[in-house]
């Protein structure tokens, strides 16, 4: 019988470091100094080996895109200009160093209107993806919602010869007030789900660590 | 010992996590001797059980976007939660043609959904089906990500996407792709503008704590239905103690 002993193993550093690191930092205290030591040491480790994984990842992204070109699939054109700009991006990179004006002037002039673009498209996205909810979900919440986003857009660029003190203030106590209490309440629940996953990692009940 | 420092953030989280862990331990147990406990419908799983059933019978395929989580972070939380939803939907698939992918926003993410799909894939005696491609990283910047998303979603025959994990407002790009290619979309995030923006775009969206809700309503086991009535019990902790601080502050005890 063959015997597996990668899955226990992994469960067990998994358990054991996750308890030092939580007890590290919530015990702060100088006689629990070589805990709070290992606990910033795994944390160390941590970034370190999510630095590893990143290149593992980089080097997924290339391979998923270099097997789209080799197969010819749809869009081969955009995965040849990925791999391209990736080369191209490591090299100027890698030999000048990432503060080199050539490295900035590619993050300046390529990456940022790149990504400015997409969030321009974010904008013309929602409105359209408000104009569905209307029809597809039509009752008080997305009333309200649409309401809100429509109150707040008035108060924030208010039309000409509509500019009154009233939307502004209107905006300010929606912001303050209402937004604030409902995102506290929704982070309070996002936060206790987020200590359940957590300490269900530390039991050793999920495993995403596969084995 | 006076009262700031009987009420210092460490002493507190002790407390906070060893009551947790009692309850969800306590739960756990109490459930293997009572019959299985009534969790209230949300649309969101409904539609993604049926969404499963239908992509298996079909040959299509069901795509999870994990979102940007690192794991030595807060947001952790939440890509846990995706792995654990990738996990389930890859049991379920593991009958069909196409496996499911995975799309992340990280390293770290990428190799644990590729470790996910391989481990349950192996488990179900289907590793051969797996595709090298099931779990690929998509971008390392929020835009980029969602980027990257788009053509697996209109490439791919994906009748079906779950967006589970930390997703800010590009989310709502990936949610309108699924829309305008014709597949259900689902989505559950841990960031509060990535659900205002999921509200408008996605099909069902699920809210604050119901992401987390995941894996007992996919039958993960029964720690996940434990884990759910322990955030009950911490919930009405939490509102008693905001209550008595509330009380406490205007009688001037803190």
């Amino acid at each position: 019988m063959k015997l597996n002993l990668r899955l226990p193993v992994a469960a067990a550093i998994a358990i054991a470091v996750g308890i030092i690191v939580l007890a590290g930092t919530l015990i702060q205290h100088p006689a629990f100094a070589l805990l709070n030591s290992l606990s910033e040491i795994f944390l160390l480790w941590a970034v370190i080996l999510a630095a590893a994984a990143l290149l593992v990842g980089v080097v997924n992204l290339a391979q998923v895109h270099w097997n789209k070109i080799s197969t010819r699939q749809p869009g081969s054109a955009y995965s040849t200009v990925l791999i391209l700009s990736l080369l191209g991006t490591t090299l100027i990179a890698g030999v000048f160093g990432p503060t080199h004006p050539w490295s900035l002037w590619l993050f300046n002039n390529i990456q940022v209107p790149a990504e400015s673009s997409l969030l321009a498209l974010l904008t013309v996205v929602l409105i359209f993806g408000a104009a569905r909810l209307i029809g597809r979900k039509m009752n008080l919440f997305t009333l309200v919602f649409v309401g809100t986003a429509l109150l707040v857009l008035l108060g924030s660029a208010s039309l000409p010869g509509l500019e009154t003190s009233v939307f502004i203030d209107l905006r300010g106590w929606i912001q303050r007030v209402l937004a604030t209490a409902g995102a506290r309440g929704i982070l309070l629940g996002v936060a206790l789900g987020t200590i359940a996953t957590g300490l269900r990692v530390l039991m050793g009940v999920d495993r995403p660590y596969g084995g | 010992m006076n009262l700031p420092e009987l009420l210092s953030p460490g002493l507190l989280g002790i407390i906070f996590i060893i009551l947790f862990t009692a309850l969800m331990t306590g739960f756990t147990f109490a459930r293997r001797s009572q019959p299985v406990r009534f969790l209230r419908t949300i649309p969101a799983f409904s539609r993604l059980a049926r969404a499963i059933g239908l992509a298996v019978e079909a040959g299509n395929r069901l795509h999870v976007s994990l979102g940007r989580g690192e794991l030595n972070g807060i947001e952790g939380g939440a890509a846990l939660i995706g792995l654990t939803v990738l996990q389930r939907i890859a049991r379920v698939a593991s009958a069909s043609d196409r496996p499911p992918v995975a799309t992340s926003g990280t390293g770290t993410l990428t190799v644990l959904s590729q470790d996910t799909l391989r481990s349950t894939y192996r488990r179900m005696g289907a590793a051969d089906q797996l595709e090298p491609a099931s779990g690929q990283l998509t971008g390392l910047t929020p835009f980029s990500y969602a980027a990257g998303v788009l053509p697996v979603i209109q490439d791919q025959q994906v009748s079906a996407t779950f967006l589970a994990g930390h997703l800010g407002s590009e989310a709502a790009l990936i949610a309108d792709a699924g829309e305008r290619d014709g597949s259900l979309t689902l989505a559950g995030s841990d960031q509060i503008p990535g659900q205002a923006v999921l509200y408008a775009t996605a099909q069902e969206l699920l809210i604050g704590e119901e992401l987390f809700a995941a894996g007992a309503y996919m039958q993960a086991g029964p720690m996940h239905f434990a884990s759910l009535r322990a955030q009950d019990v911490m919930r009405w902790v939490l509102i008693i103690v905001i209550l008595a601080g509330l009380i406490a502050r205007a009688a001037g005890v803190l």
